[in-house]
């Protein structure tokens, strides 16, 4: 559904961030993009929707070819693409209902998105996904009052409200504590699995994309280096993404934390 | 260095020798330069007036003194011009300072090279100019009147506003704009919903800063002929009606007083 093709992005200043990266993602696949700080993981989803421009390679989404699209053409398709971000990346000063409703900007005309009068059916979308996130209650509340798990759980209402076929999510657990990584991590997967969407996300933390994903790419340096299912990441296969460590005790950890899993449930 | 080692105990001063003795030449080449200023200062300056001031103060305050009450039945209409002329300009001032800051701002500017340039010398060209001097060119241009004054309050305020204003657009949190730009919202949208919102809180609090300004500055402006109550000072001048102009002053500062008190509530209110 979305292919990768010799994708090349060198930056002004000489630093080649991705080196001609292959990758294909079929229909419903959840995939965690895992390696160290300047790999190039968010350098290769903002590429996918054009918020960083490739330097040269194809992205295809679906029979769509992106990388040549005009800026109206971009548009259209970046509403089937949606994004969730680190630092949440929720419009503060407005209301939580306001920054659903922006994930249909592309979808309605200035003066209706700029009165604030969106269609019945976009309303009652938001508020159906609110409730689906256990915030319905907070739609009037102001973004900047909400707490990380609960601001996070706004942003992935933005991305969902666009209907779209394809979820780019940046670092979704990196200013969460571990408990709400966790459960932001589960929703997320939850949500894709009932809607058939794939997903690309970028994950620091190895034990946590283990848990939850189907699929990890390793990404080292701006190339593909690991490309297999989870259980797959043996202390060797990590020591090729990272670098050298003694990865047995996160190794270790995981182990732990499905049991403890299963002991909850 | 700054670290000296005695036998076992390591010392440790701000400065090295050599640091510490060019900071005293410094100071020293400093207080050279005020002592001669001073001295240049005193050679021009005719002593006896200065030491004549006291007695010409205290002859202006006693016949200042009483102000004359029963003038403040002149002064309504003149102090109403002034805070007309003082919100109008601001009103005007911000209407054109809002697309000026955006094409000057560097996330906003359409051509870096071409239109962003130009904002700015509008708003450097703009400031640098004071309001009086405004209002003596618009005097001449338009005739003496309160709308010569709103022009002139409007003009000077554009280039504060717009460098307050775009200085603001330029720290604003990318990733909320970036957010939005995801979504395939148009740049309209953008501006609209990654932008706008994140520059509220500092375009209010510009527009009342300027207004509180504004209403000083209005005040002086019937000096050259340009309406309000600096008319009725300038009269009162000519005149040497002191008691008149010292009743002035004190309507003044209540302006003052009244718009600072006012700006003040409005800032609290939206920060």
């Amino acid at each position: 559904m979305l292919r990768l093709d010799k994708l090349v992005k060198t930056y002004k200043t000489g630093d080649q961030a991705l080196k001609a990266v292959e990758l294909e993602v079929p229909e419903g696949q959840v995939l965690a993009l895992i390696g160290p700080s300047g790999a190039g993981k968010s350098t290769l989803i903002r590429c996918i929707n054009r918020l960083v421009e490739p330097t040269s390679g194809k992205v295809q989404l679906g029979d769509v070819e992106l990388t040549t699209l005009s800026s109206s053409g971009l548009r259209r398709e970046r509403r089937r693409i949606g994004m969730i971000f680190q630092e949440y990346a929720l419009v503060e000063r407005l209301t939580v209902m306001e920054n659903v409703l922006s994930g249909r900007l592309g979808y309605v005309g200035f003066w209706r998105s700029f009165l604030r009068r969106f269609p019945q059916s976009d309303v009652d979308e938001a508020f159906r996904l609110l409730d689906r996130v256990g915030l319905a209650h907070m739609a009037d509340k102001r973004a900047d009052e909400l707490s990380g798990g609960q601001r996070q759980r706004v942003g992935i209402c933005r991305a969902l409200i666009q209907n779209p076929a394809l979820l780019l999510v940046d670092e979704p657990t990196a200013s969460l504590d571990p408990k709400t990584s966790r459960q932001i991590m589960r929703l997320i997967c939850e949500l894709c699995k009932e809607r058939g969407l794939a997903a690309i996300i970028n994950i620091h933390d190895v034990a946590l994309a283990q848990m939850f994903v189907q699929r990890v790419i390793g990404l080292r340096f701006g190339a593909v280096v690991y490309d297999g299912p989870p259980d797959g990441l043996t202390p060797d296969k990590l020591t090729e993404i990272y670098g050298e460590e003694d990865w047995e005790a996160t190794i270790e950890a995981i182990g732990d934390d499905e049991d403890e899993e299963v002991a909850a449930q | 260095m700054p670290v000296r080692e005695t036998g076992s105990v390591k010392e440790w001063q701000r400065r090295t020798g050599r640091e510490s003795l060019f900071h005293w030449v410094l100071w020293l080449i400093g207080i050279a330069i005020f002592a001669y200023c001073w001295q240049r200062i005193s050679e021009s300056t005719t002593w006896f007036f200065v030491w004549d001031a006291p007695r010409i103060a205290n002859d202006i305050w006693t016949r200042a003194t009483p102000p004359r009450w029963e003038y403040i039945t002149q002064l309504g209409k003149p102090i109403w011009d002034t805070l007309n002329i003082a919100t109008l300009g601001t009103i005007f001032a911000l209407i054109l300072a809002v697309p000026v800051a955006f094409l000057a701002a560097r996330n906003t500017t359409p051509s870096a090279y071409l239109i962003r340039p130009i904002a700015l010398l509008i708003i450097v060209s703009t400031r640098s100019i004071n309001s009086l001097i405004w209002a003596l060119l618009l005097i001449a241009i338009i005739g003496p009147g309160v709308f010569a004054g709103v022009i002139a309050i409007a003009i000077r305020s554009i280039g504060f506003c717009a460098k307050l204003l775009y200085e603001a657009i330029e720290e604003i949190d990318t990733t909320q704009v970036e957010a939005i730009t995801a979504t395939g919202a148009s740049r309209w949208q953008v501006m609209a919903y990654g932008i706008v919102p994140q520059i509220l809180p500092a375009f209010a609090g510009i527009a009342v800063f300027r207004w509180d300004i504004n209403i000083r500055e209005s005040t002086v402006l019937g000096l050259v002929g340009a309406g309000g109550i600096g008319l009725q000072l300038s009269s009162s001048l000519n005149v040497l009606a002191w008691p008149q102009v010292s009743l002035i002053l004190l309507v003044i500062l209540a302006a003052v007083v009244i718009s600072e008190w006012v700006s003040a509530k409005v800032r609290g209110a939206i920060i």
